[in-house]
């Protein structure tokens, strides 16, 4: 996550043609399409959005009711739980017609119901790793292969990472599967966020091709 | 990054902005892109207002809730009111809900195309 600084929150612009900062779609876009982006908590998912996005990362909330079993920690026996849980997210436009919305999701367990009900229909996920917190990246992964959502995984490299573990180390430290692309990464560097984002839909598209010449 | 908070100690806001409403429309998906189709009337709730004055040009759901600082929910409350007076369109998602529905290579391929001109 990048550091937290506070805007004035926006008021009502005078002139709403022109509002402080936003930049408007075209009036023919028509397609909105998400990718998640997931890891735990300071794996660069917030410096990821905003190397690649067209806009300013912006950050929303949501107030979830659940059941209260599994949602959160505290035993509680209420029937029902409000969660407010913030994403933030960004943004890139294709073509005139189709936009891309790049969301970060809190990687935490505690957090998945969350992810289910407000990112269904996403394209595929990019994980985030930080190889000096590996075991933040396990939970993530196997949530998506329980929901077949199609994923890549990003090492993203930090400067103080002495080890510098290998893809493959990393591979089998994840118990990844040969079929699941892994690369390295600069979550700071637009072309290489760029990068991450066509190696995932490249996957997407090497998966669909498959099953349609399979249909 | 704009980060502030929401509903921090404000529960009465959100009730009164909803009229105590606390179901969604659930069509409204967070990348469904809104246009109004007219300019806000007098006496409309400021909500609306804002909301219409957004969507000038398409606006998905949650940049509007982002921009109006409400939960995603109340902000598909409020754009069930608008479409149920027909002052918005929604272009919802070609991909739906389902985990059903996979994206066709055609799609893929415009959005690799759109991503290698970045």
């Amino acid at each position: 996550m990048g550091s937290a600084t506070s805007d004035p929150p926006a008021a009502a612009p005078p002139d709403a043609t022109a509002p402080s900062g936003r930049k408007p779609l075209t009036d023919a876009a028509e397609t909105g399409l998400k990718i998640v982006v997931v890891g735990g908590f300071g794996v660069g998912k917030t410096t990821l959005v905003r190397s690649v996005s067209e806009i300013r990362p912006l950050n929303t909330e949501e107030v979830m009711t659940q059941a209260g079993v599994g949602v959160d920690e505290t035993g509680s026996v209420t029937a029902k739980t409000t969660t407010t849980v913030a994403f933030d997210f960004g943004r890139i436009s294709l073509n005139d017609r189709m936009v891309l919305y790049l969301f970060g999701a809190p990687g935490q367990e505690r957090f998945w119901f969350l992810w289910d009900r407000l990112f269904s229909g996403t394209l595929g996920a990019v994980v985030l790793v930080d190889t000096r917190r590996m075991d933040d990246s396990w939970y993530a992964i196997d949530r998506l292969e329980h929901h077949r959502t199609p994923f890549v995984v990003a090492v993203n490299r930090f400067d103080d990472d002495t080890a510098r573990h290998s893809l493959d180390e990393i591979r089998q430290a994840l118990a990844l599967p040969d079929h699941v692309p892994l690369i390295d990464c600069d979550a700071r560097v637009r072309t290489s966020g760029k990068t991450v984002l066509v190696t995932l839909v490249d996957h997407l598209y090497q998966l669909a091709l498959a099953q349609e010449s399979a249909s | 990054m704009t980060r502030r908070p929401v509903d921090t100690g404000a529960p009465d806001r959100l009730y009164t902005v909803t009229g105590g409403r606390s179901r969604a429309d659930d069509s409204f998906d967070l990348v469904t892109l809104v246009v109004a189709e007219c300019g806000p009337t007098a006496g409309m709730q400021s909500e609306h207002v804002r909301i219409l004055d957004l969507c000038r040009h398409p606006t998905a759901v949650v940049e509007l809730a982002a921009e109006l600082a409400l939960p995603i929910t109340v902000v598909r409350i409020l754009l069930g009111d608008l479409l149920a007076t027909g002052t918005i369109t929604a272009r919802h998602p070609r991909l739906g809900q389902t985990a059903a529905s996979h994206p066709d290579t055609a799609l893929l391929q415009e959005v690799l195309h759109g991503l290698r001109n970045l």
